[in-house]
């Protein structure tokens, strides 16, 4: 019962998306597993509330990493997330991707709750509702750019879609690499090829995890651009985060990871 | 892009080690092809293709030492059968053909057996479907003979060459004076006849030294036939004749003339019989009433030899087939090395996968399809390989060994080859495949 209300759930988000037009409708009412949003008028992509996760140490001892009571991304938003090293930046996103769960809380991603889940539709949820922009690109080496960008769709259980991924490429300059293998690429080129990869699904919300980190000063800006225009035009939510003061200044909002973590909650 | 593709894609990146192992896969099933080829052929050649007839009748004893004798001249003949046991046979309606083989001589040069019969023998098919085909004349004269291919090939004869043969087999050393002429050379039949020299009966019986004593002939048709003795009469009749030529002759050699031979002083070695096809049954009986008297047996050609062939040579086959199941499972276990030492540099390749949005069940099926690929792969490699050999090497196997190899008979095994090779791959993909399964994401990504 609960896999059918999930089910129709995502059929009747899925019927929302018309080609790039990405925006849910904002008199829908959605059900979330196990509770239930009364509306969605506030068009969020991302609703973090009462998050917690700790890590236990090798020595049985626990340790909290994440205490957020509330952090909300709207739809179409960029923020940027500043944070020191080890403050549970990398956590964070792997929680919004459902890629961890958290020890308690909901992390509402595009009106569904990733938190309670079964992990088999968390993973076809995120592979249809959350790209994700790696640090280190991380392209697969024996695939080449089109079929790099194609991979992401083939898990989506729609299929891939080669114009569609092809339009991507060239939308972000590639249209003349498309069978050139990632070590062809450049690596500005190749993070241009991770951009389009993350979009390929049409998600609503995008997770960049320093994108610009391993560019060269040159492509950081082409790359930050990029992202962001890509995302403006598709009215994809971003959540970046970044280390660069620089970055982050380009962004309206900017948060700060340990402003609204608070790890000692789990305690 | 399915599953399979990014298998497949993965492969690629691992060119080498998957070459390797995939080609270790095709060694082991061409192995198997082959061995089930050859086997195929022996098979075939020792008992569904043997023989044109439906029954052998000699004397009794051994099944097995008439057939092999008989159709394959690997063995001396038990005993003699009296020619008139042939005249009776031809009289049985049920009988369609009837033809005599004497034999116990070899050829000088290369031991050849030699075999006295009728023109009847090359008229007959010599396997089901399959005529003789005769390059030269027909026999006319007493010692015409006609040469199977591979006594044409290993002593070079052709029509026109003449030889001498040993009496009693390979190792006797009394050569008979009288000399053979090659009439016609059979085409090749990948059958015993492509090694034996084919005499005319009556001439068969005119070489000097065949003729046996008239008291021994006398008291062998007196054993066969204790039971009818009007036959038994005829034939003392026919003897005392003989006896009267000799003391009138005084028992002279006939090296400088010959005599037409008495039927009651002639013998058979086997006699080849073809019962009416319309009637099953006819075999059978014919097989059933020749047991019940005289001193003769009747034994269907294929059955004894099936017999050998599956006690020998079956567990010959299942042996070489379980050697080779072994090498395939090596092959496989080299499959599950490679991948599953992949899996450590393919660790954070999996993590991005799963971040992708890849279930588990995904990165699961990708390295089970990557073992598969590799097993299916090497093994309709080896399949062809192994089919394309055994067609290469048919016209050199039957020219060598007169051994007919039919490269594209599929054998039961190879039916279950590839539902196997299936299992295996599930086998050996299975771990590497948990561990893919079991892979922490949020670890991996971070590797």
């Amino acid at each position: 019962m609960h896999l059918l209300v999930n089910a129709l759930v995502w059929r009747s988000n899925s019927r929302r998306f018309g080609g790039f037009a990405m925006f849910p409708s904002p008199e829908s009412s959605l059900s979330v597993s196990g509770r239930c949003l009364k509306s969605w008028n506030d068009l969020m992509s991302l609703l973090l509330e009462k998050v917690r996760k700790s890590y236990v140490e090798p020595s049985g001892r626990k340790l909290p990493v994440l205490g957020i009571d509330r952090f909300e991304v709207k739809q179409g938003e960029q923020v940027a997330l500043l944070g020191a090293s080890g403050g549970g930046k990398t956590t964070l996103l792997n929680i919004i991707s459902g890629i961890l769960t958290p020890d308690a809380g909901s992390v509402v991603v595009d009106g569904r709750d990733l938190a309670t889940m079964p992990e088999v539709v968390r993973d076809r949820y995120r592979a249809n509702r959350i790209g994700i922009v790696f640090q280190t690109f991380n392209l697969l080496p024996a695939f080449t750019a089109l079929e790099n960008v194609m991979l992401g769709m083939a898990f989506s259980g729609k299929g891939a879609d080669r114009e569609f991924a092809k339009q991507l490429l060239e939308r972000v300059g590639l249209g003349h690499r498309l069978n050139h293998s990632p070590s062809k690429l450049s690596v500005g080129e190749q993070q241009r090829v991770a951009v389009a990869r993350a979009l390929a699904n049409k998600p609503v919300l995008l997770l960049a995890d320093e994108p610009t980190a391993n560019v060269d000063p040159a492509n950081q800006q082409l790359i930050l651009d990029l992202i962001r225009d890509t995302c403006r035009d598709h009215n994809v939510s971003l959540l970046m985060v970044t280390h660069s003061m620089d970055v982050a200044s380009s962004f309206k909002r900017v948060e700060r990871l340990q402003d609204f973590n608070r790890p000692e909650l789990c305690l | 892009m399915n599953l399979l593709t990014i298998a497949w894609k993965s492969l690629l990146q691992r060119r080498l080690a998957s070459s390797l192992t995939a080609l270790s896969i095709a060694l082991g099933v061409m192995l198997m092809v082959l061995v089930l080829v050859v086997f195929g052929a022996v098979d075939s050649a020792f008992t569904q293709r043997s023989i044109g007839y439906d029954l052998i009748v000699g004397p009794k004893g051994s099944d097995l030492q008439l057939v092999l004798s008989a159709v394959y001249r690997m063995q001396p003949p038990i005993e003699n059968l009296p020619y008139m046991y042939l005249e009776q046979l031809k009289k049985d309606r049920r009988i369609v053909s009837a033809v005599p083989l004497a034999f116990g001589d070899v050829t000088k040069e290369g031991s050849f057996p030699i075999v006295g019969t009728t023109t009847e023998y090359f008229e007959n098919e010599y396997m089901p479907g399959q005529n003789f085909r005769i390059r030269g004349k027909r026999i006319n004269g007493l010692f015409d003979t006609i040469i199977g291919a591979e006594v044409a090939r290993q002593n070079g004869w052709d029509v026109g060459s003449q030889f001498n043969i040993v009496h009693g087999g390979a190792e006797s050393d009394h050569v008979h004076d009288e000399k053979f002429t090659v009439v016609a050379v059979l085409a090749r039949t990948g059958t015993a006849n492509d090694r034996t020299v084919f005499l005319n009966l009556e001439g068969f019986y005119a070489i000097a030294g065949h003729e046996k004593p008239v008291a021994e002939i006398e008291k062998r048709l007196k054993d066969f036939y204790a039971a009818d003795p009007e036959r038994l009469a005829v034939a003392m009749k026919q003897l005392e004749e003989v006896k009267a030529h000799e003391a009138e002759s005084g028992g002279h050699d006939h090296h400088d003339h010959s005599h037409s031979t008495p039927d009651a002083m002639k013998e058979v070695s086997a006699i080849l019989v073809k019962t009416r096809k319309e009637i099953p049954s006819d075999s059978l009986l014919l097989t059933s009433d020749i047991q019940k008297g005289f001193q003769a047996m009747a034994v269907n050609p294929v059955r004894p030899i099936h017999k050998l062939v599956n006690g020998l040579l079956g567990n010959i086959q299942t042996a070489m087939i379980v050697l080779i199941a072994i090498i395939i499972l090596v092959s496989g276990v080299g499959i599950f090395v490679s991948i599953y030492n992949s899996m450590s540099d393919r660790r954070k390749e999996i993590g991005i996968m799963r971040a992708l949005g890849a279930g588990r069940m995904h990165v699961f099926g990708i390295i089970l399809g990557e073992s598969t690929l590799l097993c299916l792969g090497g093994g309709l490699l080896g399949w062809f390989v192994g089919h394309g050999l055994a067609i290469a090497a048919a016209p050199w196997v039957i020219q060598q060994i007169g051994l007919l190899i039919d490269p594209w008979t599929l054998n039961k095994w190879e039916s279950i080859l590839f539902p196997v090779l299936i299992g295996l791959a599930t086998l050996v993909g299975f771990l590497p495949a948990m561990t893919a399964y079991r892979t922490n994401v949020a670890d991996a990504l971070q590797s």
